[in-house]
């Protein structure tokens, strides 16, 4: 990937990629079974590991296992591992193997492959980076067990299993071994599908066959853990850039499934006959904003929480998604209805108080600074966020500039630590999935550590204490009490507000039967009907 | 005339190089940065610097460019920054549909609205014309995604004929390849077929008023022959013109047109890079339409020579 690297002639790699077509149908015999598939953005980077791309992580668990995983209750099972023991005193866990595990390229799956894709993984996750300076060996035991010692204990299993944006792929060790900054070009993995390469069309389409030698565990599938068993041929990736285009192949049956339908389509999909509309991920996302605390006028904490009462969930949400179904005010931070859900604050973030925020913005005597909000207009899960937040800002009294951009600019603008006239910012709104915000460790987006925080750079040391006694707590009890404190804390400051919680919908052919709900979409399982 | 392509092509050089520097220097201006797309929200500024080094992006401009610019010599065109794919074999693997999209609007467009303006002229002022004339300014006025919306609902959804989207090869058969290219063609030629039709009658009509056009009735030569072999050839320059221009408007107009019949084209890949910032995508694929530019400007200049032999150069 460098700028200077040399390569093969142009004729060559014309020819090459015009002899692609021929490939694919080569490729392709008739009667493969086919589940055409429309994902909700396109596959370009193919290593789990160098990005938290949600398509590169889809990806991923096609073609990769993963030693633990978790099922839809959010409980860790065993996926590659057969058993794990934990020592006594919680700083050894010895994982060992199940039979039949084999890469895509016949070699068993060993040991030392899972030490280096953890080591690999650990230095870009943000558990894994928390984790990993407490672990003082990692060693074989023999070609199926290994152990891990940590100076300290801490909840390895949770970072092992969670489906965040990396999760903690198995790849051969000769892969792994690549530096984790460095794109891998070997897309060899253990999981019920294979990548064919030869087929990759970066942002058109990715094909995956299915692995004949995958060995699925025995229970029912669940989330991402449990069987995998697969019952097609093959599966197709196709993007497609308009929404509509998209909706008219499924309901025309050219594609079996959408993972995500934009929500003004969705009576439509749903009108149409011969398609199914869920909701696969129950876990959704949250939308979340921050404020720049380094600059007026949100170095104030009354001004702050002015704008947190001003900001209403329910008048956001419904601009954004519009039908109820598919979205919930709720002022949990670590994600609604999850084990560290608090309610803390809901008053100040939930409805919009236009009548508190203009007494707060007297209090603190709000000189008319002006309040930059960052507009990615091409993120289509929060594009509408900022409009409506920037109307209570203004209602409140608040001197708004709404500043569209796409969202590349927007990842830029928002490094500038200065004022807006100087190309600073006062809040920025993104989404995560909440898989990626359900615990203190993970939630980066409440990091309150100065200039080394994300974002908005606050400072607040008890948020930072409070997260280290989360890394080191020993019961299910003690986490949730501090998390809770942290939501407390939290909110109390302004260091991240939520929005809410939206969920999407998933549209497939009737065709199809076995589809999992899951927080990553999954195609194992799925059985497709031949009749028209 | 040789000599006249050599030296236009030789003219050729400073302007894709003076094209290169421009579209390198404002890349770098724009803001954005590749590498925090792929590092994720999460990444230290550490391995955001690891991954700006890998991808060359933490040397200084000038030596960015005079690696980019040795490569391209070379014919290279360097990597994705985001897939680690050659850039040739992106663009390659995009320009199959591009083409066939712009060679068959192309030759729709002109197949329909060079006789279609012809017609208009003959007839001029009766409900003929009006009609061609109202249905330029429809072609013209109406967006493409809602002409092709309209196809689609119709023949695709509707009617079943033909499929609502995605690309065929032509390795794939020419009934696949037709099938799936019919509607973007004349969703996109609709436009096209407007503005050529309109120019055609225009130039025709002002062409009809010319003393040799009397002299060849006063001869007694048909209206027909008049028309095809005195007006036609002689208004010819502006119609080749307006071609020309359609070919150029082609190239950066298909954008829409593949976005909703779902062509993996070049128009979407150019979207693509851009919002990615990947640098050595787009700079490769703006080097190749500013190539197209030219050459396309070049074979009009031609053109005019041959259907005019008054022009000299």
């Amino acid at each position: 990937m460098t700028i200077g690297k040399t390569s093969k002639s142009w004729l060559g790699r014309t020819g090459a990629a015009l002899a692609l077509t021929a490939v694919a149908t080569l490729f392709n015999p008739a009667g493969a079974q086919t589940l055409s598939v429309v994902m909700a953005s396109k596959l370009t980077v193919l290593d789990p590991v160098l990005t938290a791309s949600h398509q590169t992580r889809n990806h991923g668990y096609m073609i990769y296992d993963t030693l633990l995983a978790t099922d839809l209750d959010n409980k860790i099972q065993p996926q590659m591992a057969d058993k794990w023991t934990i020592s006594p005193d919680g700083k050894t866990y010895t994982f060992t193997l199940r039979e039949g595990l084999k890469f895509h390229d016949g070699a068993p799956v060993k040991s030392e492959d899972c030490i280096a894709s953890i080591q690999r993984w650990a230095q870009q996750d943000k558990i894994g980076r928390q984790v990993m300076p407490l672990v003082t060996e990692m060693t074989p035991v023999d070609d199926k067990t290994f152990k891990v010692v940590l100076s300290k204990p801490v909840d390895l299993l949770t970072a092992l299993a969670r489906p965040s944006g990396l999760p903690s792929f198995i790849m051969p060790k000769r892969v792994a071994m690549t530096p984790a900054t460095q794109a891998i070009t070997d897309y060899t993995g253990s999981g019920p599908f294979k990548f064919v390469k030869a087929e990759f069309q970066p942002g058109v389409k990715v094909v995956y066959e299915k692995n004949k030698d995958y060995v699925p565990r025995k229970e029912a599938p669940s989330g991402v853990a449990g069987g995998k068993v697969v019952n097609v041929d093959r599966v197709e990736w196709v993007a497609m850039a308009d929404s509509m285009t998209m909706v008219n192949a499924l309901t025309s049956g050219e594609v079996d499934y959408v993972e995500t339908v934009p929500f003004d389509l969705v009576p439509m999909v749903k009108a149409s006959k011969g398609v199914t509309v869920r909701t696969l991920d129950k876990l959704g996302y949250q939308p979340m904003y921050r404020f720049n605390q380094l600059q007026p006028p949100f170095d104030n904490k009354l001004i702050r929480q002015a704008a947190m009462y001003a900001i209403g969930q329910d008048e956001t949400l419904k601009a954004q998604v519009g039908d109820p179904a598919y979205f919930k005010t709720c002022a949990a931070v670590f994600g609604c209805n999850l084990p560290y859900s608090s309610n803390k604050h809901a008053d100040m973030i939930v409805p919009s108080n236009i009548a508190k925020a203009k007494e707060l913005l007297k209090q603190a005597k709000y000189d008319g600074a002006p309040v930059a909000i960052l507009h990615a207009t091409d993120i289509a899960m929060a594009s509408a966020l900022p409009v409506v937040m920037a109307q209570e800002l203004r209602q409140a009294g608040f001197n708004v500039q709404l500043q569209a951009m796409d969202f590349m600019t927007m990842l830029s603008r928002r490094a500038n630590r200065d004022v807006p006239a100087k190309g600073g910012w006062s809040i920025f709104v993104t989404t995560w999935h909440t898989s990626e915000i359900s615990d203190p460790l993970r939630n980066y987006g409440i990091s309150a550590n100065g200039e080394k925080a994300w974002f908005g750079w606050p400072t607040v040391p008890a948020i930072e204490s409070l997260r280290e006694n989360f890394l080191f707590a020993r019961t299910d009890k003690e986490r949730k009490d501090i998390a809770e404190q942290l939501q407390d804390v939290m909110l109390d400051e302004g260091v991240a507000v939520t929005l809410g919680q939206i969920v999407t919908a998933a549209a497939y052919s009737n065709k199809l039967s076995g589809v999992l709900e899951s927080p990553a979409p999954v195609f194992w399982n799925i059985k497709k009907s031949d009749a028209k | 005339m040789l000599g006249y392509i050599l030296r236009r092509i030789l003219a050729t050089l400073p302007v894709v190089l003076a094209v290169a520097v421009m579209v390198f220097c404002l890349l770098r201006l724009t803001p954005g940065d590749p590498a925090l797309i792929l590092a994720g929200d999460s990444a230290t500024p550490e391995q955001l610097e690891k991954i700006r080094a890998h991808m060359g992006l933490d040397r200084s401009i000038p030596t960015q460019f005079l690696l980019w610019g040795t490569q391209v010599l070379k014919g290279d065109l360097g990597v994705s920054l985001h897939s680690g794919t050659p850039v040739t074999s992106m663009i390659a693997a995009r320009v199959g549909p591009s083409f066939a999209l712009a060679v068959s609007t192309i030759v729709l467009s002109v197949l329909v609205a060079v006789p279609l303006g012809v017609f208009a002229a003959w007839r001029r002022g009766t409900r003929v014309d009006r009609g061609v004339m109202a249905f330029s300014v429809l072609g013209f006025s109406v967006p493409i995604f809602v002409t092709g919306y309209a196809l689609i609902m119709l023949f695709s959804m509707k009617l079943g004929w033909l499929p609502v989207q995605g690309y065929k090869p032509l390795s794939a058969g020419i009934g696949p390849f037709a099938q799936h290219l019919l509607l973007p063609t004349v969703a996109l030629a609709t436009g096209f077929i407007a503005l050529i039709a309109r120019i055609a009658r225009s130039s025709i009509l002002e062409v009809m008023g010319e003393d040799f056009i009397r002299t060849a009735r006063a001869k007694g030569i048909t209206e027909r022959a008049v028309l095809v072999a005195h007006a036609l050839g002689n208004a010819a320059v502006p119609i080749i013109t307006v071609i020309g221009i359609s070919i150029a408007l082609l190239i950066s107009g298909v954008v829409v047109t593949e976005s909703v019949f779902n062509l993996p084209g070049l128009g979407r890949l150019v979207v693509e890079s851009v919002l990615a910032r990947d640098y050595p995508l787009i700079q490769g694929l703006l080097l190749l339409f500013s190539m197209v530019y030219i050459a396309v400007n070049l074979l009009i200049d031609i053109l005019y020579s041959v259907v005019d032999p008054r022009i000299r150069y």
